[in-house]
């Protein structure tokens, strides 16, 4: 027992890679033995999570559970992870979606040893960004990650559709979108990893908690690359790590991968897609933007305002405009993920404050709620479209009567989404809401618009699946929702209904660890 | 029980009620019916316990009862919230008690309950009537019970549990959130035939007009949260925080804190109370069934809006005191809809229609009251409003039914059982409808002395008149006679002289279900006005001890007109010119209509009766306005436009070069120079090597001839080139 508690971080992060890495070694059928050794190992995972949730400290200052072992050494960078309220969030989350996205995954058929394993993987990434505290392993989980959600979308993504480039070439959809979310990101990490570099070399030094105490006011550095001035490279990696997470919040106009992407992804992909790696973006923020570069962050704060309220509104209005039920629901990460980083930059520009606490509350919480609800949005998607074959809005209608349990969970968790008061989104908008209202008060006005079309689109979702007059089409084609999807939407239902209702058990970590990081 | 955990419980019955139904007794109509109007009575009792205990409570105003606990962590504090009785919402708790409890028993008969299943019903369609056969052998087409019975009584009480919530809340923030899960009920309940395009037009419609006045609200709720750090009354109505709020300028269009805030608040009353110009939406909603107009559309859910804009009055008085323009603009809107939507009722003929531009109207009478600062008289009169526009809505349900049994006799489907031209003489068909419609009529009429409309509307004119505010009560005065004139028009084509069509001959008067609640109803749209007569008021004034005035002055302080007691006979004499003149008027005009003729005023008023009857085409003003171009923005503008052409087109281009990059590199760089050097070297080297092979023949004579032949050249260099 005592070696789990001495390793729990480890073992949570590397629990999923050691599953795969044993179903490397079994036969590739029969497949349910990859079902459940993946559903099997990633509950394992959910559980020990629990441990450490449990365990937590909430009072404590700081990083818990923290690990460090000698990595490579020549450059000063150490395999060291931690977590503090707000990796412990994301933590959970992460932990918590991959299960019910690998029993969403049942209904793979194809290479299906494959799929498990690359998603055990695609875990392991996620988890070790939320956990690194060391920037060199922060780098190497943040693109691991890419590399299973690259095959994911490209090989069980839909298989038809088709997007046209330049002079009338046509290329798969799934190729044209795993391409571009792959070449996108890394295109962005690239300016990362040179920051990285910077920071690593200027500061001797890769190690976050070291880095926290002597970046920011580190005025001098032994030896800058090039011979720029150290207050310009400071500037140059600010914006490196900016452009960086900005790609992958994503925030206008840095989107566009994101609606094909998920909309091309397979069910599963699309659920953590959404639902975790998006929120990498906006960790990256937290976890690194405002404590090491709070200078220039207060200093810029306001374009990343404007592009966040880009995002809330031209978000809301790019999924108004789909007839695609799955890019309208792509588009909403757009709109909600845009809140989050309207929050953080209210924070950033008066750090400090009450209204920053509560708008960093209000920005953790909505990752955590849009994270629920994205997920089991698109897992309703995921849902209809196994049994109709088809995502096109006009193509449905009516179809309420044929399924009432599917199309009663369906409002639900669209009402989560919209942001109804009593179920989590409101919460989370609200306190973001407030928290920057004294801040950015025009800003957050004119979101209101983002805010008012996310009831437009919301409704036109619901408006053309379940309302109107019945397409005869699917009368006797439409089956009701069954009890493994049940299963899988019941813990996210269960999930957004509390935390509408009594959010105070999350939110009491985040709120600690948002006073203990950005506090006066 | 203490009556703060009560408290608690009152929202919490019907909420269990909903997810009782939903998750377990869905398939079992009565059980789920039985449980709905059992939380209903339930909470009743609760909130009448409350009441009673709340009028036994000496100084109950500067004792409510409340309770508090901590719900959100923000930094070192919380964000507090509780639930709360003080006079104000003990009245409301009073008449939304009342008026849910009988709107439950009502839908029982309303949803024909103990009827068969329709032949062709589909969920989602109203119900079209069922065959029988009786003993005879006769065969019957009776009304036919509601496929989807369950899922309404599930959704009403998810209704009763927003507005419980709204009522006992001691904050803005949950009043803001039973607010919008009523926003949401009524969504669904618009949509309840959802399967109808028309409905389904008419719930989104209504779920989004109410959401452009509730992110105004949002925004007020977070600048008072932020300026005094709390959302309880208690807090933010205390004497330092309105100073405060008064002094603190917002910056915007010169208006002290208090005055944005104020106007932000009241932004969101002018959404959910369908005040002009976020009305078109109540009209609409009549798509959804009778017990959702009454219960929704009439009593509660718009009722709260203005109730909040009541709560809200110590701001907007010292936002006046502080020279804000906010009173003005809601004195303006409510006196502005007040006429407009009266207008537009006298020519409607839907007679579920009539009612809701009659609703948007007398809501623009309570709005108007509170922007003179007659806030007590508006109090009042949405209390009375509530009783006898729920009756009124209930008894047009009666109707409707009735005239849907004729309907169903004759067989003619093409009759409108709503159009009031083809009713006519339902006084002798219906006679408990009738009579409890014509007291819920006189009552919005306004009816002297024994109707409580009269009291209420009274004491708003009087307020206006006495205060000053001679255009507000101009308009008001007009607007009440035309009220008295579209009430009395409907009442006569529906009810008096002959019925017009078969349908109307054969009308039946309704099962006990829905008559109760009429008759309940009547006695409240009579009696309520009892408790507030003027002490001054000639004759009878003094008789009855006005309790009502003083209760609700205690709540929010002696704000505004409460010294206009005193005053001339002027409103008085107009109130009962406007009032009876209207009812005669309308009487005048409408009786004995023959059947198949049209409306009387379409003649004498020409083209404005057409710009009436299309509501002065504000549906399609906005549909111009504002759906179009944002359909146009989402669709082609944000996705084709910016989304897919510049942005993607963008990372295209750059793709695009990448792969032109890549093609220089091999095509230029790569195939010419570099792989073509190594190729010229290797080739160079083998065409030479083929060259000299020439020479490699293997024969030693020749060998010996070249070396001979070398060996002579260097002979030759070295004597030649030798000094």
């Amino acid at each position: 027992m005592d070696f789990i508690a001495n390793h729990l971080l480890t073992l949570i992060l590397f629990l999923p890679a050691l599953g795969a890495l044993v179903m490397l070694f079994l036969p590739s059928e029969p497949k349910g033995l990859h079902r459940w050794m993946a559903l099997i190992t990633s509950l394992l995972t959910l559980a020990l999570s629990l441990v450490l949730w449990v365990q937590f400290d909430r009072g404590a200052a700081g990083f818990q559970f923290e690990e460090q072992y000698a990595w490579y050494q020549a450059i000063n960078a150490s395999f060291h992870v931690g977590v503090d309220g707000l990796g412990l969030t994301m933590v959970l989350l992460t932990t918590l979606l991959s299960p019910l996205a690998l029993l969403a995954s049942f209904s793979i058929q194809e290479k299906v040893k494959a799929y498990m394993m690359l998603f055990l993987f695609l875990e392991t990434g996620m988890l070790g960004v939320f956990m690194a505290l060391d920037l060199l392993i922060f780098f190497l989980f943040y693109e691991i990650g890419l590399v299973p959600m690259f095959f994911l979308i490209d090989q069980w993504g839909s298989p038809k559709g088709e997007r046209q480039i330049w002079g009338g070439i046509k290329v798969p959809s799934r190729a044209y979108a795993s391409f571009k979310f792959m070449v996108y990101t890394m295109g962005a990490s690239l300016g990362l990893l040179l920051a990285i570099q910077l920071m690593g070399v200027s500061a001797g030094t890769y190690d976050l908690p070291k880095l926290f105490k002597l970046w920011p006011t580190l005025q001098h550095a032994p030896q800058v690359p090039l011979g720029i001035p150290f207050a310009t490279a400071k500037t140059i990696a600010f914006w490196a790590f900016t452009i960086a997470f900005a790609l992958k919040v994503p925030v206008w106009p840095f989107h566009t991968w994101l609606p094909d992407a998920h909309t091309e992804a397979p069910t599963a992909g699309s659920m953590i897609l959404a639902g975790v790696l998006l929120k990498m973006g906006a960790y990256g923020f937290l976890r690194m933007v405002l404590p090491l570069y709070p200078h220039e962050a207060q200093h810029f704060a306001g374009w990343l305002a404007f592009l966040a309220v880009m995002a809330i509104i031209f978000g809301a209005f790019g999924a108004y405009g789909q007839d695609d039920f799955k890019r309208l629901v792509a588009y909403s990460s757009i709109n909600h993920m845009g809140f989050v980083v309207l929050g953080i930059a209210a924070a950033a520009k008066a750090i400090g404050t009450l209204d920053a606490t509560i708008a960093l509350n209000g920005a953790v919480l909505q990752m955590f709620n849009h994270g629920l609800s994205a997920a089991g949005m698109f897992f309703l998607v995921g849902v209809i479209y196994e049994r109709t074959h088809t995502r096109d809005l006009n193509e449905f209608g009516g179809l309420f009567p044929l399924v009432p349990v599917y199309g009663g969970i369906l409002i639900f968790t669209s009402m989560a989404s919209l942001g109804l008061p009593g179920l989590n989104g409101f919460i989370s908008e609200f306190l973001v809401v407030r928290g920057s209202w004294p801040i950015f008060t025009v800003y957050t006005a004119v979101a209101m618009l983002g805010l008012l079309f996310t009831g437009s689109y919301i409704l036109k979702g619901i408006k053309k699946v379940l309302h109107g007059p019945l397409n005869e089409k699917w009368v006797g084609h439409l089956t009701e929702i069954n009890a493994r999807e049940l299963l899988v939407i019941t813990p996210l239902m269960v999930l957004m209904l509390e935390l509408g209702v009594w959010p105070a058990w999350l939110l009491e970590v985040i709120n600690r660890a948002m006073s203990m990081l950005f506090g006066a | 029980m203490a009556t703060e955990t009560l408290l608690w419980f009152l929202p919490l019955f019907p909420l269990l009620s909903f997810v009782l139904i939903v998750l377990f007794t869905n398939r079992n109509k009565a059980l789920s019916h039985t449980i709905a109007v059992g939380a209903a009575f339930l909470s009743f009792l609760g909130s009448m316990v409350v009441f009673w205990r709340a009028l036994h409570t000496e100084a109950f105003a500067e004792h409510p009862f409340s309770s508090v606990i901590n719900w959100l962590p923000t930094g070192d504090t919380w964000l507090k919230i509780g639930v709360r009785i003080d006079p104000l919402s003990a009245i409301v708790l009073f008449f939304v008690a009342w008026t849910v409890l009988m709107i439950f028993l009502y839908s029982v008969g309303y949803h024909n309950f103990g009827q068969p299943k329709g032949d062709h019903d589909h969920k989602g369609l109203p119900p079209h009537g069922a065959t029988v056969t009786d003993e005879h052998g006769h065969t019957h087409t009776v009304p036919s019970i509601e496929p989807m019975y369950s899922r309404f009584f599930a959704f009403v009480s998810l209704f009763a549990f927003g507005m419980y919530t709204l009522v006992v809340s001691d904050n803005l923030l949950t009043l803001f959130v039973g607010w919008e899960i009523m926003g949401l009920c009524s969504y669904l309940l618009i949509g309840f035939w959802f399967a109808k395009p028309s409905a389904r037009a008419a719930a989104i419609k209504a779920f989004i007009t109410t959401r452009v006045g509730d992110v105004f609200m949002l925004l007020g709720l977070v600048y008072v949260y932020a300026l005094t750090g709390s959302l309880r009354y208690e807090v933010i109505f205390s004497p330092e925080n309105l100073h405060m709020m008064a002094e603190h300028s917002s910056g915007f269009l010169g208006l002290s804190a208090a005055g944005l805030v104020g106007l932000l608040l009241f932004i969101g009353t002018v959404g959910k109370s369908a005040q002009w110009p976020l009305h078109v939406w109540l009209p609409d909603a009549m798509e959804g069934p009778t017990p959702v107009s009454a219960m929704i559309h009439a009593a509660t859910m718009v009722s709260a809006g203005v109730y909040m804009v009541i709560r809200i009055f110590p701001i907007l008085e010292v936002s006046k005191e502080a020279g804000d323009f906010t009173m003005l603009v809601i004195s303006f809107i409510g006196a502005f809809t007040a006429l407009f939507a009266a207008t537009i009722a006298v020519a409607q003929n839907d007679i579920k229609r009539v009612l809701a531009y009659s609703t948007i109207s007398q809501l623009g009478y309570m709005v108007a009251a509170i922007g003179i600062g007659a806030y007590v008289a508006a109090a009042f009169h949405l209390v009375t409003h509530a009783f006898f526009k729920a009756l009124l809505f209930l008894g047009s349900g009666s109707v409707i039914h009735g005239v849907e049994h004729g309907v169903l006799h004759t067989g003619d489907h093409h009759v409108d059982p709503q159009d009031m031209f083809n009713m006519g003489g339902l006084k002798d068909k219906m006679p408990l409808t009738f009579w409890t419609f014509l007291i819920g009529g006189f009552a919005l009429s306004g009816f002297p002395v024994v109707t409580a409309g009269f009291w209420s509307k009274d004491e708003i004119l009087g307020d206006a008149f006495n205060n000053g505010h001679w255009w507000v009560f101009g308009v008001l005065a007009l607007a009440a006679f035309l009220t008295a004139f579209y009430t009395m028009r409907q009442i006569t084509l529906t009810f008096l002289g002959r019925p017009r069509t078969k349908e109307a001959q054969h009308a039946q008067e309704t099962p006990w279900t829905m008559t109760l609640p009429l008759v309940v109803l009547s006695v409240f749209a009579i009696s309520f006005g009892w408790t507030g007569i003027p002490e001054h008021f000639p004759l009878i004034g003094g008789l009855l001890p006005n309790w009502f005035h003083p209760w609700i002055i205690s709540t929010l302080g002696p704000h505004g007109e409460a010294a206009a007691a005193e005053g001339s006979l002027v409103p008085l004499a107009t109130s009962l010119v406007v009032a009876l003149g209207g009812l005669y008027a309308g009487w005048l005009v409408y009786r004995d209509l023959p059947a198949g003729a049209e409306d009387p005023l379409k003649k004498p008023l020409g083209k404005v009766y057409t710009v009436l009857q299309n509501k002065y085409y504000f549906d399609e003003l906005y549909d111009k306005i504002f759906v179009k171009p944002a359909v146009w923005v989402s669709e082609v503008f944000t996705f084709r436009y910016i989304d897919r052409g510049l942005i993607d087109g963008i990372l295209h281009t750059l793709a695009r070069f990448s792969v032109f990059l890549g093609g220089l590199f091999r095509y230029v760089i790569d195939d010419p120079l570099i792989n073509g050097f190594g190729d010229w070297v290797a080739n160079t080297t083998r065409s030479v090597g083929g060259k000299l092979r020439a020479i490699q023949s293997g024969r030693v004579q020749q060998y010996m001839v070249a070396a001979l032949i070398f060996v002579a050249a260097i002979l030759v260099y070295f004597v030649t080139a030798m000094p």
